[in-house]
């Protein structure tokens, strides 16, 4: 088969197969590693390509710098010494959305803000994922009764993993994403739905009374978004 | 500038026998129509078209130079704004000016001629009260959205109405090309999203090359309704967990002590000496906690260190974490103080938790020799940070700064001195002043103050080592419902991490109080920028707001 096709023929092919026999067996155990074993002595392994991208996707995350609240403090802890995420691949953190995997929102969402957070959701590339970090991007929190705060961000974005605590310890955190990249690994992600943010946007104004109202208003093709969310569908 | 020379005839003033109200009264003459009693202060009730007479005169002849607060809120019949003035030299000096408006007509005139830090103290008022001032430089929302329908701290507001607006009034403002006419300049938002705003914060910066010609600070981004939240809870137990909240990096127990102090005196509750001892060096451990951030952040804003200061700022919080974690059981969001006291006592065994903080304390003087090695010896630091960002005392002032910040332009104003509380007066240690007035004598403070919070704590640990143990007394007797009086009224401050935070309560006779009041110190802080920035590099902006240390949970409360 193909294993046996030499594209780059080298004459010690015996200095390979040292190497390579030092790697298998336990003298320099430190190199070997799940694939180096699937490997095995042949170069190639056989699997789907779905499964290697989404086994890549999930074993090196570019995470967004976002940070919003209290909770951003309790995930700086995380990315720093000590719980150091960078060891399980989910690493330092990126400044920029065109460059970034994942978003942790860690915080209180409002009014003013909510927007703008989706405004960065949107700017990354996909496949994307989402972890909320806190009770406030579970229900608003500690916040939940405030007049200007979002009720969880599943009310904007969709998110993949929901993280509680108020904060959540780095440990919860780094949980958390671990079963994100399990998650990721299986090939599963959460459905997109579509946001009472978005409906809006298209139009869909039937369901409320009041926007019907002032619907009248409102110019045809004109958007509509709304600040407070209290009776979104 | 006037205000310095001012206050040289003003202790001749104090002398005399009258009551500190009726003097300030006569002062004033025909400008007072009534007289109020605040439990800090005298307060003396101002026509709402007189309010720029009476604050002038209290500034240039009693030498009122700090406008600390001002408290906005709705009455049945009125609303009315309550100026909360003080002096940098004589913190205990206070005088509330209060300005009583018509329902119909909530007109009242603006105090910014007087004092700067009032354009958006009255901002904020102009937001979630409605009281209108006339006269103010740009009377616009500031916290919530400009689009927001009606005012939420004011008694009508209901707050289950849907909120909506059209998208067209929220426009992407670059959503087209900006070149205006043959003008040169640049409009860049650095925020509400970037690294090197600490949060959500929105800058609007207008740029000529690289420098800033325009800057205005555009917040509201994590406005939690902090005060609305606080209205809604008992005194007793329901309040606390929201001040570890506002400044929420770690400075928590700060916080708590702000709203601790008013409530206590508030409903006149004596703390327990050991209690203060406790609350003395935890707060100083959050202190410590709090500066540590300002300075590993710093060094990311300046030269981009995320590898080393970052680190190694982040390893000696994570030290005081776990010391806070093992007295308080949480390591950010403590709720460990109550009305009275503390909760629980210091952590069994005893000399073991004494030993953790000994070795913190003594590994601490290496530690800031490391930071100094690395931060204020670093010859790029310096000549990113010396001489740029300057903040003159008089306007530091003006504006109402306080904290670190004030102290790095060289005015020596430490609540935990001037105002005192806790157990600070009966300790050996010195407020921290420098004054460079510029980005490296702010970095320089906080670095120093690290050490005067570790004597602190050092003092403290002494005492509570040696404290006997049948008079380890951690809570007074604290009835279990509060009920303040009807229209009793206090203002309080404590020096929180990055200054004065301070807390105005009103109470109504239920356990709840009527009007909850935050001033954060950052918000005021925050309001020096464009001071600061206007005409430099768009970098040493950027260092100056590092340096300015600003939290957006407290900014935006
Ligand atoms: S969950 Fe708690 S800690 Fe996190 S942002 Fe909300 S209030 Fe802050």
């Amino acid at each position: 088969m193909s294993s046996e096709q030499k594209p780059f023929v080298t004459d010690d092919t015996q200095v390979q197969t040292e190497t390579r026999d030092a790697r298998m067996a336990g003298a320099d155990d430190r190199f070997n590693s799940k694939l180096r074993e699937a490997f095995g002595s042949s170069p190639f392994i056989l699997t789907k390509f779905d499964k290697f991208m989404n086994w890549v996707r999930g074993s090196s995350m570019f995470m967004l710098q976002f940070g919003i609240a209290c909770c951003s403090i309790e995930m700086m802890h995380t990315y720093a010494i000590k719980h150091d995420l960078d060891r399980f691949a989910a690493g330092v953190p990126r400044a920029s959305p065109r460059q970034a995997d994942v978003i942790i929102v860690p915080g209180t969402i409002v009014s003013k803000f909510a927007p703008r957070m989706k405004r960065v959701y949107d700017q990354m590339p996909e496949p994307k994922f989402v972890v909320g970090m806190g009770s406030c991007t579970i229900s608003g929190g500690p916040f939940q009764e405030g007049y200007n705060v979002i009720k969880g961000a599943e009310e904007v974005i969709p998110v993949d993993i929901h993280i509680p605590g108020c904060p959540p310890r780095p440990e919860a955190l780094i949980y958390g994403i671990a079963k994100l990249q399990e998650r990721i690994a299986n090939g599963e992600s959460s459905p997109v739905t579509v946001k009472p943010y978005e409906l809006e946007q298209f139009g869909d104004l039937e369901r409320d009374e009041i926007v019907d109202k002032l619907a009248a208003q409102i110019d045809e093709d004109d958007l509509v978004m709304r600040y407070n969310w209290a009776d979104s569908p | 500038m006037s205000l310095e020379e001012q206050q040289s005839d003003e202790p001749a003033e104090l002398e005399s026998g009258v009551s500190r109200g009726d003097e300030l009264a006569d002062l004033l003459g025909d400008l007072v129509v009534g007289r109020e009693e605040h439990m800090n202060a005298p307060g003396l009730v101002i026509r709402p078209d007189e309010v720029q007479d009476a604050l002038f005169k209290l500034r240039d002849e009693a030498g009122f130079d700090h406008l600390s607060c001002v408290t906005a809120q709705e009455y049945e019949d009125r609303y009315e704004s309550i100026y909360h003035l003080t002096k940098f030299d004589d913190r205990t000096d206070e005088v509330s000016v209060v300005v009583p408006t018509s329902k119909d007509n909530p007109v009242s005139q603006s105090a910014e001629p007087v004092f700067r830090t009032a354009d958006w103290h009255e901002r904020e008022a102009y937001d979630l009260v409605g009281i209108q001032y006339e006269d103010h430089p740009d009377l616009r929302r500031i916290l919530l959205p400009e689009t927001w329908q009606g005012h939420p701290l004011g008694l009508d507001y209901d707050q289950d109405r849907p909120q909506i607006a059209t998208l067209r009034e929220h426009a992407n403002p670059l959503e087209e090309d900006h070149r205006a006419g043959d003008s040169n300049t640049m409009y860049i938002n650095i925020g509400p999203h970037h690294p090197a705003t600490h949060g959500v914060l929105h800058v609007e910066t207008v740029v000529d090359g690289e420098q800033v010609v325009d800057l205005e600070s555009d917040i509201g981004y994590l406005h939690r309704c902090e005060e609305q939240m606080c209205q809604q809870g008992t005194y007793r137990h329901q309040i606390m967990p929201y001040p570890d909240r506002w400044d929420y990096i770690s400075a928590g127990l700060l916080n708590e002590w702000a709203y601790a102090r008013t409530a206590e005196d508030l409903a006149d509750i004596e703390v327990p000496e050991y209690a203060q001892i406790i609350r003395t060096m935890s707060a100083e451990l959050c202190r410590i906690a709090s500066h540590m951030i300002a300075l590993g952040t710093f060094a990311l804003d300046v030269y981009g260190d995320f590898t080393a200061i970052f680190m190694y700022a982040m390893r000696d919080r994570e030290i005081v974490q776990n010391i806070l974690e093992d007295l308080t059981g949480q390591r950010m969001m403590f709720n460990y103080f109550r009305l009275g006291g503390v909760v629980w006592d210091l952590p069994e065994p005893r000399e073991e938790f004494f030993e953790k903080i000994r070795d913190f304390l003594d590994g601490l003087p290496q530690a800031l020799e490391e930071y100094h090695d690395m931060i204020t010896s670093n010859e790029i630091l310096q000549a990113r940070t010396v001489g740029t960002g300057v903040l003159p005392p008089e306007v530091a002032k003006s504006y109402g700064a306080t904290g670190p910040v004030a102290r790095g332009s060289g005015i020596d104003y430490d609540l935990r001195r001037d105002d005192s509380y806790g157990y600070y007066d009966e300790l050996d240690w010195d407020v921290v002043v420098e004054d460079g007035c510029d980005n490296f004598s702010r970095l320089l403070v906080r670095m120093r103050e690290v050490e005067e919070s570790a004597k602190i704590i050092q003092q403290c640990v002494d005492l509570l080592e040696d404290w006997p143990e049948d008079e380890r007394n951690i809570q007074a007797n604290v009835p279990r419902t509060l009920k303040p009086e009807e229209d009793t009224e206090i203002y309080r401050a404590v020096e929180g991490a990055k200054g004065e935070l301070g807390i105005y309560i009103r109470a109504d006779g239920t356990d709840k109080p009527a009007r909850f009041k935050i001033r954060s110190p950052c918000f005021s802080n925050l309001q020096t920028l464009p001071e600061m920035s206007e005409g430099e590099y768009i970098p040493d902006m950027i260092a100056s707001l590092g340096s300015l240390d600003i939290v957006l949970g407290e900014v935006d409360r």
